[in-house]
Order: structure tokens, then C-alpha cells, then sequence
């Protein structure tokens, strides 16, 4: 069956939780589950991406809706998507961390008047910081976060952890914790009003699978 | 050599311009034929005068000094010039007035979102005109206009920004709570608008009304749909009594209400209209009802007014040449 709307589908962690969602509501996957190459499937009207991705295309209306976690609808405010419905999967905890320990973070605050934070949301880590009151350098990095304070580049990091194993393995404990991300649906502003019945039916049956 | 232009800006080459020509002049034809009288402003405003038909200078986001160390400000909009202009050369006049304008707009963005710093807008005011007749003829004729540039899918919707305010007010949210609905209601952030809602304790009819509103778009049947009651409703009359002017002209098929609708602009006071085309993921433009925009400029009259970006319209127009 068809929904009548270009979807975008987000690779990665949220990948097979958005395929299940669309078998739950009656969409056939398969060729998707089974291409991890091919990233258009005209058919059933998916197209797959990297979650960050996500609001760029739905934005421009390259796709009607898509599936993105809410952390990068975070650190991409100037995107105009509409953020219809919080799918509830994909949980995790953005969080500061830094060494177990020792309190680097709070003695660099105290002695040089500011913490250095690496992070691949600049953003997020920046708001954090100047709404807590505090003067903070953000180092943005692109591969494991963990390293950073490991290796002295920085006292403490702003990331996504799940279970938190990542960060134990190295060393690293929680220190604060930012905010709460689940997987969103999020809608092109314009798709809204002209494909309004397609979407709505399908917003109707998410919420009804997800009870 | 590669010498740069500021991202978001563009140079536009003969063939592109023949192009964007023909359009902007079936635009002037139908706006011109229709009693509408072009105007040019300049670019440049006093950021002061902008700031006083709203209070972020409708979002200018370049500023400069100049010679006597005055600020300066690139217009973010023509609705705000032009109201300075009506209330400064047409004091005396009482008559409506219809003025339409072909200019250049600039705003600040993101680097790398794809969006224009300095974009071209074609649009129309009407000023002096109280009630639905006003605004119908606007939209009809922004409808018309497209229409002869070469579009043929695109839609407008039409909504009340009053109306979800209005709804807080009378269900007693109490009002240091609105500007975050409404925040939410703007960008249709529905998550937090939902968990903001729930958090009011509120009785399950009006927790009803509030989660339900910014869904409610479609056929005039949506107007029906909403249990507001008292204040609300006048301006689900007025959304009424709107569409079926517009259907006396014959566009009520090209009309999607919507019931959420809110622009980001703080100079409307009622309804509010967007432009869509299905080949555009952006809307191609919107307008609204701006009663007391020229009050402040101190010459109140009623107002309404739309405005096209043409780079938008053009890409639509191109795609739809591509279909036939």
C-alpha cells in the first residue's frame, strides 16, 4: 500500500525502529531492510539518509515528512518543519560528562573561568552553558567524543548516550543531564496544507498503533 | 579569477532574467489592470521608522551607520515602507488606495540553509477598506496574477492569528503562559505544544480545543469542527463570512482554511493568508489583515495586503511548464 507521501527514512540508530513503525502501518520494508545501498524507494515512497539529514529534505520538500530524533531537530533550529508527533522510540539522554574522579570541569571553571566542552552539537552544548550561567568554550568535534577529555583536549563533553556503557567504558560518568530525545515526526510546513488528508490519515494510524 | 557574493545572494544572467521579466510583468499586467498603482521605497530605511511599525523592525537584519551616525537598516519587508509612505505622502487621502510594488527584500540567514539573504517580493496593499470584500479581492487577484504568470496547482490558505490567543483567553490560560503557545503554535512544534497543554490542568474540553485547533485545515467544514464558543467565534465568523466573498469570486476551490495558521510578523491584527504551489517546498508567499500598522505611522486606517517572493513563483512556473 501506498501513503500518498514521500517519506524520509533515517539510517543509523532510529533506522529499524522507523521500518517497524511503517510495517505497523501496513508499508512493505522489505526492499529497504534488504538494500543497504539503494537509498531511494519509489514504490512505497521512502527515501533513506542520514538522521541529520532529515529536516534539510523534509524542509525543502525534497520529502513530505520524516523520522528524526529530536536531538538534531535541537541543534538545527533554523529549519521550518513542523514537529507533529514524538514517536517515542530512540530514547536517549543528552548529557554532559566528564572524568570519573576528579572534577575537571569545575576546577577549570574556578581557576580559569571557563570550561572547555567537546561536542558534536555545538549548539545544544552552547545553550546549555550560557543558560547555566557558566562560560564555556565548545570544541566542535566530528568522531568519538570520548577521546576528547581522555586525552586533555577538553574537561568535559556534551553527547547522546543510551545506556551510558560508552561513557563507562572510558572512563567518562554523567554529569548533567540536558534533555530527553526521543524520534519525532516532523512534516514540510507546506506537504501540511496540501497533502493534508495523506498526512493526517497517517498521523491518525501512528497514533493508533502506538496506542 | 573567482571573486565571491555573500551567500544567499545571486547575479542573475540573461536567460534567467528574460524569464523572471515576463513573469514580473503578468504580475504588474494583472495587479496595474486591476486599479493597483506600483510604487518604489528605498532599500535603505531608518532602522527607527521600521522599528516603529514593529518592534524587531520586522526582523531587518542588516544595519549600518550613516555619515551623521544615524542607524540604517535594509527593509526586511515592503509592508512596513509602504505604510510610512501612505501615512507621510497620502495623509489627507481618505479613499482606499491600492498601491502594488516590485522590490527587493533583506533578511538574514543561516549560512548553508539554502535560504535568500536579498530575495525580489511582488505584492499588493489595500488600504482604507474595512471587512472581507478587502481581502477577498486581494486574494483573488493574487490568485488571478499566478494564475497568468503560468501556475495552475497553487492554493492559498487563509487563517485568523487572533484566533488561537482569542481561544487562550477565553479558556483563562492564564497570559504568562501565551507567548510559549504561541511560540509553539508558530513553528507547529505539536510535541511541546501538547506537553504544554496537558501541564495546564485544564478541563478536557478545552485541553480538546487546544491540541485539536492546529490540526483543523480543509474545506470551510473545519470552521464548524471547533468548540470554542464566545470570543472565539467572531473570528471564526470572520473566517466565514471571508470564504464565502471569496466564493461569490469564484476561488473558494483554490482556499484552504486553517485554523492554526499564525505569521511570524506582529503587525497583523486578523486574518493571515500563505501562498502554496505542490512543485515548492516553501510557501511562495502571505499576507494578512493590519488594521493598526498605519495607526502607528499616526494615520489609522485599515489595511490589508500580500505579498509573492518571485524566485519562488518562477520555480514553480518552471515546473509547471515541465507537466504539460
Amino acid at each position: 500500500m501506498s501513503t500518498g507521501v514521500t517519506i524520509a527514512v533515517p539510517r543509523g540508530a532510529l533506522f529499524a525502529g522507523t521500518l517497524d513503525l511503517l510495517d505497523r502501518l501496513g508499508l512493505d520494508t522489505a526492499e529497504v531492510r534488504a538494500n543497504a545501498r539503494k537509498l531511494l524507494f519509489e514504490d512505497v515512497g521512502i527515501v533513506t539518509m542520514r538522521p541529520s539529514d532529515v529536516p534539510t529534505y523534509v524542509e525543502h520538500g525534497a520529502a513530505d515528512i520524516g523520522v528524526t530524533g529530536k536531538d538534531v531537530l535541537l541543534e538545527a533550529p533554523e529549519r521550518g518543519v513542523y514537529e507533529l508527533l514524538d514517536l517515542g522510540f530512540g530514547r536517549c539522554e543528552m548529557v554532559v560528562a566528564a572524568r570519573r574522579g576528579d572534577d575537571a570541569m569545575g576546577e577549570a571553571l574556578r581557576r580559569l573561568g571557563r570550561v572547555r566542552v567537546a561536542t558534536k552539537y555545538p549548539r545544544i552544548a552552547g545553550r546549555h552553558f550560557a543558560e547555566t550561567g557558566r562560560q564555556a568554550e565548545i570544541v566542535a568535534v566530528k568522531g568519538s567524543v570520548e577521546l576528547a577529555p581522555l586525552t586533555g583536549l577538553v574537561e568535559g563533553i556534551v553527547d547522546l548516550t543510551a545506556t551510558g556503557r560508552t561513557l563507562a567504558e572510558n572512563g567518562l560518568e554523567v554529569v548533567e543531564e540536558i534533555v530527553t530525545c526521543t524520534a519525532r515526526l516532523v512534516a514540510n510546513p507546506v506537504a501540511h496544507k496540501l497533502k493534508a488528508a495523506q498526512i493526517d490519515a497517517l498521523v491518525e494510524r501512528i497514533r493508533e498503533a502506538e496506542g | 579569477m573567482i571573486h565571491p557574493i555573500p551567500p544567499g545572494t545571486r547575479d542573475v544572467l540573461p536567460d534567467e532574467m528574460r524569464e523572471l521579466r515576463a513573469i514580473t510583468e503578468r504580475l504588474r499586467g494583472v495587479f496595474e489592470g486591476a486599479g493597483y498603482g506600483e510604487v518604489w521605497t528605498p532599500a535603505l530605511e531608518y532602522e527607527e521608522v521600521l522599528r516603529t511599525g514593529e518592534g524587531s523592525a520586522a526582523g531587518a537584519g542588516y544595519r549600518m551607520f550613516d555619515e551623521h551616525g544615524q542607524v540604517l537598516a535594509l527593509r526586511s519587508d515592503m509592508t512596513i515602507p509602504i505604510a510610512r509612505l501612505v501615512s507621510t505622502r497620502y495623509r489627507d487621502e481618505s479613499d482606499p488606495l491600492r498601491l502594488c510594488y516590485f522590490a527587493h527584500a533583506y533578511r538574514a540567514v543561516e549560512h548553508g540553509s539554502g535560504h535568500q539573504r536579498e530575495f525580489q517580493q511582488a505584492g499588493l496593499e489595500l488600504i482604507g477598506v474595512r471587512g472581507a470584500e478587502a481581502e477577498a479581492e486581494v486574494i483573488a487577484l493574487v490568485l488571478a496574477a499566478l494564475d497568468e504568470a503560468g501556475l495552475a496547482r497553487h492554493r492559498v490558505g487563509l487563517g485568523d492569528g487572533a484566533l488561537y490567543r482569542t481561544l487562550l483567553a477565553a479558556l483563562e490560560v492564564p497570559a504568562e503562559r501565551h507567548p510559549e503557545l504561541l511560540r509553539c503554535l508558530m513553528r507547529r512544534d505539536l510535541v511541546t505544544l501538547e506537553m504544554l497543554v496537558v501541564g495546564l490542568g485544564l478541563p478536557r474540553y478545552a485541553r480538546a480545543a487546544l491540541l485539536r485547533l492546529p490540526e483543523l485545515r480543509g474545506g470551510p467544514g473545519v470552521l464548524d469542527q471547533l468548540e470554542g464558543g464566545g470570543p472565539a467565534d467572531d473570528a471564526l465568523e470572520g473566517l466565514r463570512v471571508l470564504h464565502a466573498a471569496l466564493a461569490d469570486r469564484g476561488v473558494a476551490e483554490r482556499v484552504i482554511l486553517d485554523l492554526g495558521l499564525v505569521r511570524e510578523l506582529g503587525y497583523y491584527t486578523g486574518t493571515v493568508y500563505e501562498v502554496y504551489d505542490p512543485a515548492v517546498g516553501f510557501t511562495l508567499g502571505g499576507g494578512g489583515r493590519y488594521d493598526d500598522l498605519l495607526g502607528r505611522f499616526g494615520s489609522p486606517r485599515p489595511a490589508c495586503g500580500m505579498a509573492l517572493d518571485v524566485q519562488r513563483v518562477h520555480i514553480a512556473q518552471a515546473a509547471e511548464e515541465r507537466l504539460r
